[in-house]
């Protein structure tokens, strides 16, 4: 039978943790599943979590009146979303919706935080971690605002 | 390429069909008296518009065919009148030019096909090429990466090339309404929905430059040679054999000695504002 420990040590964002580091997070996830079209959140939700994707993708959106659900980002099999439990106001900035049926793992972010918080050892670890995709988040953003595809003028 | 005369007279053909890509993209396809034109994957040919100007536009048909098909985004004069071309109407070629894709020299290879926006015309030559000595191949994959869901051109072929079970083709756009179902974001993170063996893979990249940088080092981060990756080129080609100087590009001549270079050669290049 696979353990919890055991797939969340698979997922790319937790891969190489220290055993014990990866215990406690442990602790804090659960598997979740969400059917095509489900709201796994909303934008100004409480966010309490962030999500690894192990199957399924996942739209990142914002909607725009007039213009309805407009997709910034897809997530899918290794990748995570969620970063907005991590600091104040800890509200979700964006939608997110199963494109497919999704399988992912949730980590409660206030039992993290909370974990963090006793243990920095432990928060520098996931906060380095965080603070990586954020820049790989960033850099990717930069790229699609320059619209590279666009016309030249 | 033949003589002088080939190289500096155009031929005078006339338009046969023309197809609509997307706004700002058409497909021409061209018949020339001299009959169907000889060119290997990767190469360009100096259109004109008569009365208008010249411009280096990518051939982007199946060489097996012979056909000559030309895919043209409207940006400028030049383009725009080509773009307008009505079958029937003239049209000046003079080429083939330049180095294309070695598509033969990466047979046994796993292959990687990378475009960005109007970039996946010039890599159309080389994925029919590797598509007809299919088992002679590896894996293929086909990254594709474009503004929008309505900007993505030859979009028939990639939904046909996707059905297929030995092929790999993964779309992404930079933004999408709700009804699109495939990948939002940039193409780089496409690499990494492929599994292909580092060291025998060869990567076919062509797209904006600043695409085609963070792709070679997106690959270069998954152990890929920069010897085996190899990058299409785009300068200010005229005369499209090397004389005139305008598509200098350091030590080369990107419509003699490129179009297509390997990154190796050019990394160095690539990083310098002037040129």
């Amino acid at each position: 039978m696979e353990t919890l420990e055991r797939i969340l040590g698979e997922q790319p964002f937790f891969a190489g943790l220290n055993p014990e580091f990866l215990r406690l997070a442990t602790g804090c996830a659960n598997n979740v599943r969400f059917e095509a079209g489900e709201f796994i959140c909303k934008e100004d939700d409480p966010a309490d979590r962030f999500y690894l994707v192990r199957h399924g993708h996942v739209a990142l959106q914002l909607f725009a009146p007039g213009r309805g659900a407009m997709t910034f980002q897809t997530v899918g099999p290794g990748e995570m979303f969620g970063m907005s439990w991590i600091a104040p106001p800890y509200k979700w900035t964006y939608d997110a919706r199963a494109l497919e049926l999704t399988r992912a793992l949730a980590v409660d972010g206030v039992c993290l935080r909370e974990k963090c918080d006793h243990d920095h050892d432990l928060g520098y670890e996931l906060m380095q971690r965080f603070l990586s995709r954020t820049i790989e988040s960033l850099h990717a953003t930069r790229v699609q605002l320059l619209d590279v595809y666009g016309a030249k003028v | 390429m033949g003589g002088l005369e080939d190289r500096t007279i155009p031929r005078v053909g006339r338009v046969s069909a023309r197809r609509i890509e997307s706004s700002d993209v058409v497909t021409l396809d061209v018949e020339t008296p001299e009959g169907p034109m000889r060119y290997a994957p990767g190469q360009f040919n100096m259109l004109t518009a008569f009365g208008v100007g010249e411009s280096a536009i990518s051939i982007s048909g199946d060489p097996a065919s012979g056909r000559l098909v030309h895919t043209v985004r409207a940006i400028g004069p030049v383009s725009r009148a080509l773009c307008n071309l009505r079958p029937g109407d003239a049209i000046g070629v003079r080429g083939p030019f330049g180095v294309g894709w070695p598509i033969a020299t990466a047979e046994t290879r796993d292959l990687l096909f990378v475009a960005g926006g109007l970039g996946l015309a010039p890599l159309r030559p080389a994925i029919h090429a590797a598509l007809a000595k299919r088992s002679r191949y590896g894996k293929i994959a086909i990254l594709y990466g474009a503004r929008s869901p309505d900007s993505i051109i030859f979009r028939r072929e990639l939904e046909a090339w996707r059905g297929r079970f030995d092929l790999q083709v993964e779309a992404t756009v930079d933004h999408a309404l709700d009804d699109w179902r495939g990948h939002v974001g940039v193409v780089t993170k496409l690499i990494s929905h492929v599994e292909f063996d580092a060291e025998q893979s060869t990567a076919f990249v062509c797209g904006p430059e600043i695409m085609m940088r963070f792709v070679a080092q997106a690959l270069v981060a998954r152990e890929m040679r920069e010897n085996d990756i190899l990058l299409s080129m785009e300068r200010n080609m005229k005369c499209g054999y090397g004389q005139c100087g305008h598509c200098q590009f350091g030590p080369y001549f990107v419509c003699r000695d490129g179009p297509v270079f390997a990154y190796e050669a050019i990394k160095s290049l690539m990083a310098l504002r002037e040129i």
